[in-house]
């Protein structure tokens, strides 16, 4: 079966959070929310999933810290030993504190880029990918909140929409996915 | 909602006191036969009325900074800050009383710059003299601590103001007062911090030194803080302060704890790495007598609340936030003694009954000061403008 997705449109951020509560507590599943800034408190309701986006952070961080450190200690210890500071013992550790700041600015570095990039192809957001959102408006003042039908198997396409018209809509669009 | 001492913090409180009171006792009968007696004895003064009483003034630096940002998200645990702030007149007998027992000895061998046989003996502290001596000493101190006095009084008396009156005025004068205090407190938290700690290592000399004493400062205060907060939480005061303003406060001892550890590697990694003479003698003193305790210390307040504060859920955790609060506290006391018996005492400091009786009676004496304040004033501002925005707080 076809899945239909239907968009139905608010112009108030508060009207379309009363109307996904509403919507919710009568078992329908909202798939996704398209707003121009975020919405406080619509995860919960809505049932967003916690983001991981902390832990690829933290493994970013850990990827930068040991380039930093294996990098460093090639070109300065092993390849072309290295007087640092006129404490020329040629180790790593006894020179620790000299290669900190660089340790903690490439950690941040990788953790921070890593982050960004991963968050844009999670969002599909990278310069050159097609737009996800059902509506240019939701970039500017509209907001829209997505149904599927495939979600909702214990209600009509119809009976949906009846009751989105209960929410104080603006607008109403179906849309068929292959 | 009014605030009262349970019993068993009364019990609490009354026995840390006298536990650390019996303490003491035996660590004089024990040490009182020593020849660094009073050298150690007054040091601990130091450590603890210096240790005590930064929490107080963090708290009204604290307090100071919400007004001149016009936060609104404070405002629900805005007495509890003004409580810990409360400690600073007492915090000023502390210190003003531990200043005249090393002026009247001379400075015992603490303050080696107030000994004139010592000055005598010492070009560089000759070098120094118009700055440390006894008399200008003193004007700053009673500088330092009359303005910290003056601007305490003045936010306790608008705050209290302005449960009754409410209105604007009185936010926009804190506001203007804030900024002031401000402005003071940038130049005082680092003069103060080379008069009444620096000045110990006489010969040395570090500008970053009264940033990192105030970081030190700083992270202590959230600490107090935000276990204060979950205490009287538990016990179903402040039904205002919801979970965000518990992982603000969270979110703010995880920040400060860096921005100390990272004052703390500055001077560190930038003395280790000129390696001079006059500068290096501050660690190769502390390397040489308390190798581990100096860089353990560093290590649990730097560590522990990195590692362990550093997702959502622990910094709203009451369990792991009171634990890290406990070890960063412990953590920053034993700064404050290496800071201080570090250049003093040297190789003939000991942590033994006296530290710990002297720290456990003046944490007593901290704590229920702190409670009493408490009880003075109702636990949540009425009229404070922000306070439906804190209400709401939500992160």
């Amino acid at each position: 079966m076809a899945d239909k997705v239907i968009y139905a449109m608010y112009d108030d951020d508060d009207v379309l959070k009363d109307g996904a509560k509403k919507l919710v507590s009568k078992g329908v599943k909202v798939a996704d929310v398209f707003s121009p800034f975020p919405i406080h408190g619509i995860d919960p309701i809505i049932g967003v999933e916690q983001t991981r986006l902390g832990i690829f952070a933290f493994i970013y961080g850990l990827i930068g810290l040991t380039l930093a450190t294996v990098g460093m200690r090639y070109f300065m210890i092993v390849d072309w030993p290295m007087n640092i500071g006129g404490k020329p013992s040629f180790s790593y550790m006894d020179n620790m504190l000299s290669f900190i700041p660089i340790s903690f600015e490439f950690t941040v570095l990788c953790a921070a880029h890593g982050m960004a990039i991963t968050y844009l192809i999670a969002n599909r957001t990278l310069p050159g990918m097609k737009a996800k959102n059902p509506d240019p408006r939701t970039t500017d003042d509209r907001f829209v909140m997505e149904l599927r039908t495939s979600d909702n198997h214990q209600f009509s396409v119809t009976e949906l929409e009846d009751m989105l018209k209960g929410t104080g809509i603006v607008e109403l669009e179906q849309k068929d996915i292959v | 909602m009014e605030f009262k001492i349970a019993k068993k913090a009364k019990v609490f409180t009354m026995s840390l006191i006298v536990i650390g009171v019996l303490f003491t006792a035996i660590g004089i009968a024990l040490n009182m036969g020593d020849t660094n007696f009073k050298q150690r004895i007054i040091a601990n003064g130091l450590i603890d009325s210096y240790f005590f009483f930064s929490i107080g003034l963090g708290a009204l630096f604290f307090l100071a900074l919400q007004y001149a940002t016009e936060t609104g998200w404070y405002a629900a645990v805005k007495r509890v800050i003004e409580a810990v702030a409360g400690f600073i007149p007492y915090g000023i007998g502390m210190m003003v009383l531990v200043m005249l027992a090393l002026t009247i000895t001379d400075g015992a061998h603490i303050y080696t710059w107030m000994d004139p046989e010592t000055v005598a003996h010492d070009e560089l502290i000759q070098g120094k003299a118009a700055y440390l001596n006894k008399g200008f000493f003193w004007i700053r101190t009673v500088v330092y601590l009359a303005t910290y006095y003056i601007f305490w009084v003045g936010f306790r008396k608008r705050s209290l103001k302005e449960d009754i009156e409410g209105g604007t005025e009185i936010h926009f004068k804190n506001y203007r007062k804030g900024a002031h205090f401000l402005v003071f407190f940038a130049v005082f938290s680092s003069t103060s911090s080379w008069d009444w700690i620096m000045s110990i290592d006489v010969h040395w000399f570090s500008t970053l030194f009264g940033w990192y004493t105030f970081a030190g400062m700083w992270v202590s205060t959230m600490v107090v803080l935000v276990t204060l907060t979950l205490y009287l939480k538990k016990l179903g005061y402040l039904p205002k302060v919801n979970d965000s303003h518990i992982h603000d406060l969270g979110k703010w001892t995880f920040a400060t704890s860096f921005l100390w550890s990272y004052l703390w590697f500055s001077q560190f990694m930038l003395i280790w790495y000129a390696n001079i003479g006059e500068e290096v003698t501050y660690y190769i003193m502390r390397i040489e007598n308390f190798k581990i305790l100096y860089f353990s210390m560093f290590f649990i307040n730097f560590a522990f609340p990195m590692l362990l504060l550093m997702s959502r859920e622990a910094k709203r955790h009451s369990g792991i936030l009171t634990m890290v609060g406990v070890i960063i506290l412990i953590g920053h006391w034993l700064d404050a003694y290496i800071m201080v018996v570090g250049g003093s005492m040297g190789a003939t400091a000991e942590i033994g009954f006296l530290e710990i009786g002297m720290a456990l009676a003046f944490a007593g004496l901290f704590i229920r000061i702190i409670l009493v304040n408490l009880t003075k004033a109702p636990l949540s501002p009425v009229n404070h403008p922000f306070l439906d925005e804190s209400v709401h707080h939500e992160i």
